[in-house]
């Protein structure tokens, strides 16, 4: 199969934010302002950045739980922002998602077996109700849990356990790709190990795809093959793993990873200080969003948005400097 | 790796087995911790019991006149007393229990299928027919509901009662109204409900599976919204049972013949000074018919509220 499996173009998604009179549309909150990206089958692609660079928001416009206001996703040769209800709900079996929050992502109501056989129901996948059964009970052995859980209830599991329910959920219609947003943020650091494992163990056996959002940059630089590191709405630098984590090109990046703690009290290193905030996403700065706080930046900065360039082969940043 | 990915090790889960917890099961373990919620409960089987059973072992009949024996107090042979027409009152109560407790539950279930249809349809689709809905809401709050009341009951009795018999179609007539003045706080929660559960991870995540909208509303966001909606509908049973009181003592609710709590309090109110037993058993019968109902609406309040800690 020739080029990636998911092609984001130019995604924009733009909150409106209405008055109190008459619900009039008086401003608008850019979340996710001209993103690009591709993600080849197999790989996973970690999307970084602080809370509200748009991120999150990104993941669901590309599965359209969020209406994009404009751009385009094509998934699987597929333009899936120009799909009607039907095809979306046909195409929405090649691409689930894992939440953040184990607690609010699972009905209380409904029993675990309930949960993960739910897409077997709505797609017809399973004949009759042992085969139904049995599946499940293969996807819920397959992430970790077991046959008898079917019949509980999700306030009787941990996090943890909760996390991995929602992942057999999400496996249940055999995806090909799954985004992750932020799946292991709400978990303790050994239970976030425990299903970091699971999703690479589930990666290796299904051959599945992943966009994986997070904000803890060693979870990111540990699961990803390339990393994209988001800004105000906006893509400031896409790189391998590696060479993001060694060499980062953006200032913004250099900040971020000179402010990720490092387990070992003997490394000294140049801690990166922003100044200020993040700017408010209904006035974004003019020119780079990213100038005001910028220790390198110039007049240039202020006015003239630094585009997107291919600095290197498989790298680019979006800074009039980085070379 | 292959250790890596089981579950908690620990089998924390494992060890409780044995009692696993439904929730309801869950909810009627906490339901039964509200004390004052399980006596209204109790007081509310004895008094349904009563209504149910009692006409068949009372088997006084409820309008034998006997005019020896009016406006007598307690008695072996009247244990509540008798009327000005010398009624036995205690055959009338038990009579006229089943009236008053099936306005209630019926008005009631009208109201709650009516405000969640409404609520709903207002809740899940967004835009112009939201506040088409909201509005009709809104205009029936406003309306000034006892003359209203009393106006349809006005035109529309007579007609009723020769289609389909005097007590039938006063029952209809009655039902229909209370029902149809009783939607609108459930269909305000039921909106409510549905406004923030929309928008709750696992109703996404049924929407990423593929859902339909009827398969979300049904399987996901109703069966989350219901709770507070049994509660309103306890208390609405209780509102019931009083507006039906109050139609029968302004005498516009059932005929003279027909005893309910409510017309029994309108025919006892001018011999307060001499029978003043005639006003005090319905009287108190609908007022622990109330508040059981009432405290029973608040148990279960606390009890299908998950975060309150019981």
């Amino acid at each position: 199969m020739g080029g990636p499996l998911l092609r984001v173009e130019n995604l924009v998604k733009h909150f409106p934010v209405k008055g109190a009179l008459f619900s009039r549309e008086v401003d608008q909150v850019r979340a996710v302002d001209g993103v690009s990206f591709c993600i080849d089958a197999g790989e996973t692609l970690g999307l970084v950045g602080e809370s509200g660079c748009g991120k999150s928001t990104t993941g669901r416009c590309i599965l359209r739980l969020t209406e994009p206001t404009s751009g385009e996703v094509w998934f699987d040769g597929r333009n899936v922002t120009a799909m009607d209800a039907q095809a979306l709900r046909l195409v929405r079996r090649d691409m689930q998602i894992i939440f953040q929050d184990p607690y609010a992502s699972l009905n209380p109501r409904m029993t675990v077996g309930a949960i993960v056989g739910e897409a077997l129901t709505i797609h017809k996948l399973a004949n009759n109700a042992q085969e139904y059964d049995d599946r499940v009970v293969h996807l819920l052995e397959t992430v970790g849990l077991h046959a008898d859980h079917m019949r509980r209830y999700p306030h009787e599991f941990s996090g943890g356990q909760r996390q991995r329910i929602g992942i057999a959920r999400a496996l249940a219609v055999s995806p090909k790709l799954i985004v992750c947003d932020e799946p292991v943020s709400a978990l303790d650091v050994s239970v976030q190990a425990q299903v970091i494992n699971l999703l690479e163990d589930l990666q290796q056996k299904f051959n599945l795809t992943y966009l994986f959002v997070a904000h803890d940059l060693s979870v990111v630089e540990h699961i990803s093959t390339r990393v994209v590191v988001m800004y105000l709405g906006r893509i400031v630098e896409i790189a391998t793993a590696r060479e993001l984590y060694t060499t980062p090109k953006h200032p913004y990046t250099e900040a971020l990873l000179s402010a990720a703690p490092i387990p070992d009290p003997q490394v000294k290193r140049k801690r990166i200080v922003l100044e200020g905030d993040v700017p408010n996403p209904m006035r974004p700065p003019s020119g780079c969003h990213f100038h005001p706080r910028c220790p390198r930046a110039t007049e240039r900065c202020a006015s003239e948005a630094p585009l997107l360039r291919e600095i290197a082969p498989g790298r680019v940043s979006a800074c009039h400097f980085s070379a | 790796m292959a250790g890596s990915t089981l579950a908690s090790p620990t089998g924390s889960i494992g060890s409780r087995a044995a009692n696993r917890v439904s929730p309801g099961a869950e909810a009627w373990r906490r339901f039964r911790r509200h004390r004052l919620a399980l006596a209204g409960a109790l007081i509310l089987v004895v008094i349904v019991l009563a209504v149910v059973l009692g006409p068949l072992l009372w088997a006084v009949p409820i309008n034998e006149i006997d005019f020896s024996a009016k406006l007598q107090g307690m008695s072996w042979s009247h244990p509540l007393g008798t009327d000005d027409l010398g009624q036995d009152l205690l055959a009338r109560m038990l009579y006229g229990g089943r009236i008053s407790l099936a306005v209630g539950f019926a008005a009631m279930l009208i109201a709650i299928v009516v405000g969640t249809l409404v609520g709903a349809i207002a809740g899940i689709s967004r835009g112009s027919i939201d506040a088409a809905l909201m509005w009709l809401t809104d205009l029936f709050l406003s309306l000034p509901q006892l003359p209203l009341l009393l106006l349809i009951i006005y035109l529309f009795r007579d007609t009723l009662k020769a289609l389909v018999g005097p007590e039938v179609g006063v029952f209809i007539l009655v039902v229909a109204v209370i029902g149809c003045f009783r939607w609108m706080p459930v269909a305000r929660l039921v909106r409510a409900q549905f406004l923030s559960l929309r928008e709750k991870e696992f109703v996404e995540a049924a929407r990423a599976l593929g859902a339909t909208t009827t398969r979300q509303v049904v399987r996901h966001i109703l069966p989350n919204s219901l709770g507070p909606v049994i509660v309103a509908g306890t208390i609405d049973v209780a509102a019931a049972i009083i507006a039906e009181s109050t139609l029968s003592f302004l005498g516009l609710g059932f005929p003279p013949d027909v005893p309910t709590w409510g017309r029994l309090l309108y025919d006892a109110k001018d011999y307060l000074d001499i029978a003043p037993h005639w006003a005090l058993f319905p009287g108190s019968a609908i007022f622990f018919a109330v508040l059981s109902i009432n405290f029973i609406g608040d148990g279960l309040r606390d009890a299908l509220d998950p975060r309150k800690v019981m």
